[in-house]
């Protein structure tokens, strides 16, 4: 332990902060009445992906970018494979885009699914007093029962098979090259993921009605979720369609950021983000703090002064006008009536934090009180920081959009269903249709020119984990 | 069954790939549930290291660690860990051989901080602030892990009785830690110390190409050929990885028609797997005619390497003969 003595003051130390990929902590400072002084999420390690993938080949980088984060690995190799196409300036044949398309719909699942079931559903099904060794996936099939457990379990087998598929392995896929994909999928093998994707659209759906019973019929979680202790308004960025309906986009589409009233603050290409997103560094943690260029890093505070934006679940509803396929629609309609309206600023940062700490004598308002926003004013808050650099495995942040997920997850599934449906043969497909329709599904900004330019531009955006 | 052994995850610099792979044993995530109570896995369970530290000696039977040690945070778990257990298994490439974060070797931590808290186009940084160990933040002492200079595989810094590679490990492979754990439950016997759980033959062995013992003269970079899926790569012309590289991870990367990368690391017979694999490709690389080229001609063939340490020690920098870079540029 690495606890300092405070003379004055008392200090709760987490550590490690557990539930979500990458390694941190978070220290409380409490004064002498026992409220919050302040208190501080600390990154606690850095690999130097940005320097050491520095003389290595190019079309290497999606096989070494993988490893910044294992649970969204698919994220870094598609973000780096089109930084990559960027490169060489080579646009990859269509069946190739829909095979990435279909391999990162299936990512998404799995990344989401993963993200819910095993991190954030916990607390929500077991409640935040249950012991901390039934706090967790294990704990949850217990209490969920055998039958449900197993609907979970496959359903997640089945979205890392599609990627196995596709990209070779699930966990650090390599299909990714230059303009392409290193091979095609057969037809048996496009029968197997169409099975497997129409299952998958069930489970979203099924996991709908989980959220719908055990969260969204919970009084006590949703006064938490709508109330205002849970509230910060910041801008969101987030990746939508390149045309100008604005529906959420997974894979290949324009970076638009909107501002704490929802209106679009900025549109821009993903080459362009240094143009619209710089870093800050603090001395106390590893990682680093980007926000908004052309508002300015003005400190952990929220507000349109405040340069600091969120990314992820939420900042993608928000920044969007929708989703592309109509079940998604609907839970994404769904949503907004539950929050109460668009954008939303709700988050539940603090619920975990108080719990684990064991100070559950603290009354919310209290810290509340006692600090404009808590850990805004001085110490970076896990909300923030996990946003901001937007997760989908940052369990204290998504803890509270989970009822979110589930509407992603079937966005995605929806999408496997209709790419498809279009053709009897993926290799073979007539994607002009699906362009035509403005059709796009994807992900994570691609930007370019240099090597390390492009792996550095993966950590705004793509992952907590320190680079 | 109502008696379980005693499991430890712990991590050192990882992706959490690793965890991510023991999900992925699907169903039998239950088996391991009923064979084992897991007292420590921050990936994907609430206890903290307090909790970790309060174990006594030997009272934990299995600990996997994953990741590679980087810090002096990962390095404390890593003697908590291996103190409290019985078995301490390396699991993963990254604590097997140091992995991919183990590159760092082929800098220092100087380079790291310059150019991701400095150089970087995003980054505003003009007074060049760096992390510190120790840093008085609004009245209150905060304090950071050490960053080390270098990237060290688990091994090198704790006793490790058996080594589960892969980046990350094949599920297969993991399933065979299943008996292994069983079979301890039941009777209280182990492996053999040093035990690979993995192939012992290379991944040649196992690869589903054809090989038809071809010399090549040309090396081809991934994107620059459109393979026969059907033959074996290295023999055209893209460099693979499988002669140097321990076999049991499925193949899956060839399946997907691209080369391995060494993540599985080398064979027992193999000390330094970039040093298998340089002797590997002299011995097909322009070999026909060799006889016949100049100095130069020779230079220009193995030019084609394009990174040759980046390539062949991709996932074992850490643990080869000459293990790190002294000075950067030299």
């Amino acid at each position: 332990m690495t606890q300092a003595q405070q003379p004055k003051a008392r200090r709760i130390t987490i550590e490690p902060i557990t539930r979500l990929e990458g390694e941190a902590k978070i220290d409380i400072f409490l004064d002498d009445e026992g409220n919050v002084d302040n208190a501080y999420f600390q990154v606690v390690e850095l690999r130097g992906f940005e320097r050491f993938c520095q003389g290595r080949p190019v079309e290497e980088m999606p096989r070494m970018t993988t490893r910044i984060c294992g649970v969204c690995p698919g994220a870094h190799h598609m973000a780096s494979s089109k930084a990559v196409d960027a490169v060489f300036n080579v646009d990859p044949p269509e069946p190739a885009k829909k095979l990435r398309k279909l391999f990162y719909c299936a990512h998404i699942i799995h990344s989401h699914l993963a993200h819910f079931y095993a991190f954030a559903a916990p607390d929500f099904v077991l409640g935040p007093s249950a012991e901390p060794g039934k706090r967790n996936i294990l704990g949850l099939i217990e209490a969920v029962g055998l039958e449900v457990g197993k609907k979970v379990i496959t359903a997640r087998s089945y979205a890392q098979r599609i990627q196995e598929m596709i990209g070779g392995k699930a966990t650090h896929p390599v299909c990714g090259l230059p303009g392409g994909m290193s091979k095609p999928i057969t037809e048996e093998e496009r029968k197997e993921i169409e099975e497997m994707a129409k299952s998958l659209v069930e489970f979203s759906k099924f996991s709908l009605e989980l959220v719908d019973n055990i969260i969204l019929r919970n009084k006590d979680y949703m006064n938490l979720i709508r109330g205002d202790t849970y509230y910060h308004e910041t801008y969101y960025m987030g990746m939508v369609d390149q045309n100008n309906n604005n529906k959420v986009n997974f894979y290949d589409g324009v970076i638009k950021v909107v501002n704490q009233k929802g209106m679009q603050y900025a549109r821009f290409q993903p080459k362009d983000y240094l143009n619209h997103i710089e870093e800050h560094v603090e001395p106390w943690s590893y990682l680093k703090f980007p926000s908004l260029k052309n508002v300015g890093w003005k400190g952990l505070v929220d507000g349109k002064d405040s340069g600091i934006y969120r990314v992820n679940c939420l900042a993608r509803m928000n920044v969007a006008e929708g989703m592309a396929t109509p079940l998604a629609q609907e839970a994404y309609e769904k949503m907004y009536d539950v929050l109460g309206g668009k954008p939303s600023h709700a988050t539940l940062a603090f619920k975990r934090i108080i719990r684990k700490a064991g100070l559950n004598h603290i009354r919310v308002h209290d810290l509340r009180h006692t600090h404009a926003t808590l850990m805004l004013k001085a110490g970076v808050h896990p909300k923030i920081v996990s946003e901001r650099l937007g997760h989908a495995n940052i369990g204290i942040t998504l803890d509270t959009y989970s009822h979110v997920l589930p509407g992603l997850q079937e966005a995605a599934a929806e999408k496997f269903d209709q790419v498809l449906d279009e053709s009897d043969k993926i290799g073979n497909i007539d994607v002009s249709k699906l362009l035509a329709e403005g059709e796009e599904i994807d992900s994570r900004p691609c930007r370019s020119r240099t090597c390390d330019t492009l792996i550095k531009s993966q950590a705004p955006l793509c992952g907590f984990n320190q680079l | 069954m109502d008696k379980k052994i005693k499991l430890a995850i712990g991590l050192g610099s990882t992706c959490a790939g690793c965890d991510i792979a023991i999900l992925d044993l699907n169903e039998k995530i239950l088996v391991l549930a009923s064979l084992a109570e897991i007292v420590f896995w921050p990936t994907a369970m609430d206890f903290k290291l307090s909790d970790l530290e309060r174990i006594g000696k030997n009272e934990i039977d299995i600990s996997l660690q994953h990741g590679t040690i980087r810090t002096s945070e990962q390095e404390h778990i890593a003697h908590l860990l291996r103190e409290r257990s019985k078995v301490m298994i390396a699991f993963g490439s990254c604590s097997c051989f140091g992995g991919i974060p183990g590159l760092c070797n082929l800098t220092s931590k100087e380079a790291i901080f310059e150019t991701v808290y400095r150089d970087t186009p995003s980054t505003v940084n003009p007074d060049f602030i760096t992390p510190k160990t120790e840093v008085k933040e609004g009245g209150y002492l905060l304090t950071l892990p050490e960053l080390y200079e270098e990237g060290k595989a688990l091994p090198q810094v704790v006793d490790v009785d058996y080594y589960l590679p892969g980046c990350p490990p094949a599920v297969e492979l993991i399933d065979r830690l299943l008996p292994i754990i069983a079979k301890f439950l039941e009777t209280g016997e182990l492996p053999p110390k040093g035990m690979v759980i993995a192939s012992d033959k290379t991944l040649c062995d196992e690869c589903p190409l054809t090989k038809e013992n071809k010399m090549i003269s040309k090396i081809f970079r991934p994107h620059e050929i459109i393979p026969d899926p059907k033959r074996c790569l290295l023999e055209q012309g893209i460099l693979c990885m499988g002669p140097a590289t321990r076999g049991g991870c499925g193949a899956r990367c060839i399946n997907a028609l691209m080369p391995c990368r060494g993540c599985m690391g080398p064979t027992a017979e193999v000390k330094d797997q970039g040093a298998k694999m340089i002797s590997a490709i002299a011995s097909i690389l322009g070999v026909e005619n060799e006889k016949d080229l100049s100095e130069d001609e020779v230079e220009k063939l193995v030019n084609q390497i394009k990174d040759p340490v980046g390539t062949f020690y991709r996932f074992t920098l850490p643990v080869a003969l000459i293990n790190r870079r002294i000075k950067e540029g030299s």
